[in-house]
């Protein structure tokens, strides 16, 4: 471990819900990239011998209609599951955080510009407004990311907006100016640094949120299409079977919920580390 | 009565907010690609038909007159024809107002009886074993997908216990109202994990304020200290918090009126994509805008009804 690492370290060993948060997400991750080695089975691939199978040692979650084993396409959802929660939040943060820190740092007609563009996109209901966009470009996971960009970056415009309304008064902000450092210098070099620790926290939390509509949209049949395995999609080819086959249903959904736990931890633990509340 | 003036003049600044709703709306419609005309009346169309529809839009004029006749025929109630139903947008959607309104309602109503107690709990016994219990819990319910947690209820009460229907709805109130139970009861369970959170914190504020305090310092015992002084604080936060989460709130209505098929406007919107309904999208999308801002103006009179110290 290196020098640097040691103190982070440190400061992460004293809070158990930071810790245990990081160690849920790690496993999805791990469990993500290795999913070829750790999957037993192929996840597409049926088999009419095997259909509808309840839970066993040869398949620990059983199969589902086209026999395909549960446990495998849980695993590979991973991959599916993990990426709508991190490319789903990064384009958003990227997005909010350049537009607040502009808004923010320039004041005026600028700012109250985009603050009434925000304030009618937050008029609409999230959801309602993400299918909306959803169904202009068709369905698909593409899709469902593009609607992400255009919607979710309201959020994060907000919150460093209001951090950057502060902090272009403090004096090391106004020493910059008069070293003659250039507006985007300032802003982004000197300032947004100091700004983005709420941020950083919000996004894990938005992580939950931004998981749970790619899967509801998925779900509905709007985002990641069959047969690839996403645990939404695989709680939607459930449905039809809960009063045989609960299992299709029961595990898939139990992965969302965790994951979506180890965000919700990494979350509390790094607003606790940070100093942030929410 | 001067405090309720802003009743009047709240609206006016609506207004920009309402503008914007219906352009974000028009500009989403004329994105699609291919000609306006058909892409409103869907691709079995008669010249005829696509002839009435670019005059009564102005098809042909520049962009920001077809805005502008966008927005007459929005003042006439006029919102385009549904290709799948056949029938006046506005029209269909009023029909399908108020299983979603039901919805919402029995959800905020059940949410509460949830959140209320669990926050009450967890905030006066704030660091011990039951405000962690509770926090665990708010903290752990919050990733559960509302489409799961429904198909998960309806398991266990609908097909093990078999004792609400798996889905559809009633033709009169009570049996209207058994067929909401479960659904509200979903969105009621995720919405209570967010609530619990805010009113916990709510509550422990008051806990700790001057007002608490005074009223422990004339000797009152803790509990008449909680009923009489914290609870009622917390009633106005308890509002906001039910504002801000509207647009969450109709969210949840549009994933779990899927799963149960309910015949409300999410339902509408989710099926109205599938079968490229646009106006249909159109119209549900401004009608849920609309209702968020109307939500959020309710709580800002109800937060001055109950709290005689808010001035808007």
């Amino acid at each position: 471990m290196s020098a640097a690492l040691v103190p982070a370290w440190k400061a992460v060993r004293r809070r158990p819900t930071l810790l245990a948060g990081l160690i849920l997400l790690s496993l999805f991750v791990v469990i993500a990239l290795l999913a070829p080695l750790i999957a037993p089975f192929d996840p597409i691939l049926q088999n009419g011998d095997l259909r509808l199978q309840p839970p066993s040692w040869g398949h620990p979650f059983g199969t589902d209609n086209f026999g395909r084993d549960i446990f495998s396409r849980v695993i590979w959802g991973a991959r599916v599951d993990l990426q709508i929660a991190v490319i789903g939040v990064l384009f958003p943060f990227l997005i909010g955080t350049t537009v607040g820190t502009i808004a923010g740092y320039l004041g005026g007609k600028v700012d109250i510009a985009f603050m009434r563009f925000i304030d009618i996109i937050l008029a609409f209901p999230f959801l309602v407004l993400m299918l909306s966009i959803i169904a202009i470009l068709g369905p698909g996971l593409k899709s469902f990311y593009i609607a992400m960009a255009l919607v979710g970056w309201v959020s994060y415009a907000r919150l460093i907006r209001a951090q950057m309304l502060v902090l272009k008064t403090v004096d090391y902000a106004t020493a910059a100016l008069s070293l003659g450092f250039s507006g985007p210098r300032i802003m982004f070099r000197h300032l947004l640094p100091n700004a983005i620790a709420g941020s950083v926290v919000f996004s894990m939390s938005d992580c939950v949120l931004v998981l749970l509509s790619g899967a509801a949209i998925s779900y509905l049949g709007l985002g990641v299409q069959p047969p690839i395995a996403e645990w939404g999609v695989m709680v939607a080819e459930g449905q039809s079977f809960i009063t045989t086959a609960w299992w299709i249903t029961l595990f898939p959904g139990l992965s969302i919920v965790t994951l979506a736990f180890g965000f919700s931890l990494t979350g509390d633990g790094l607003g606790d580390l940070l100093g942030v509340r929410e | 009565m001067h405090r309720y003036k802003f009743v009047l003049y709240r609206p006016l600044q609506f207004l920009p907010v309402l503008l914007g709703i219906s352009i974000i709306t028009f500009v989403l419609v004329r994105l699609i690609p291919g000609d306006p005309a058909r892409v409103l009346l869907g691709t079995k169309s008669t010249p005829a038909a696509i002839a009435a529809i670019r005059a009564q839009y102005g098809l042909d004029q520049p962009i920001w007159l077809q805005y502008l006749y966008f927005l007459q025929n929005l003042a006439h109630g006029e919102m385009g024809k549904s290709i799948l139903y056949k029938i006046d947008v506005l029209r269909l959607i009023t029909t399908r107002i108020e299983p979603t309104l039901a919805l919402v309602l029995c959800s905020v109503l059940l949410s509460l009886v949830i959140a209320v107690p669990l926050a009450s709990l967890a905030a006066r016994s704030n660091g011990g074993p039951a405000d962690h219990a509770v926090r665990f819990i708010s903290t752990f319910g919050i990733g559960f997908p509302p489409f799961w947690l429904a198909l998960m209820l309806i398991i266990f009460f609908s097909v093990r216990l078999d004792l609400f229907p798996v889905s559809g709805y009633g033709e009169n109130l009570a049996d209207k109202l058994y067929h909401l139970i479960l659904p509200s009861l979903t969105i009621a369970l995720s919405l209570s994990t967010v609530l619990i959170r805010s009113l916990r914190t709510a509550m422990i504020a008051e806990l700790k304020g001057d007002l608490a305090t005074a009223a422990r310092a004339r000797g009152m015992p803790e509990s008449v200290v909680f009923w009489r002084h914290v609870m009622p604080n917390s009633l106005v936060p308890t509002v906001n918090l039910l504002a801000v989460n509207i647009g969450w709130l109709i969210g949840g209505t549009v994933v779990v009126e899927s799963v149960f098929a309910l015949p409300g406007m999410g339902q509408l919107l989710v099926r109205a994509i599938f079968s490229r309904d646009y106006m249909v999208v159109q119209g549900v999308a401004m009608v849920f805008a609309c209702a968020t801002v109307l939500v959020n103006f309710i709580a800002d009179i109800v937060t001055v009804a109950i709290d005689p110290r808010v001035k808007q």
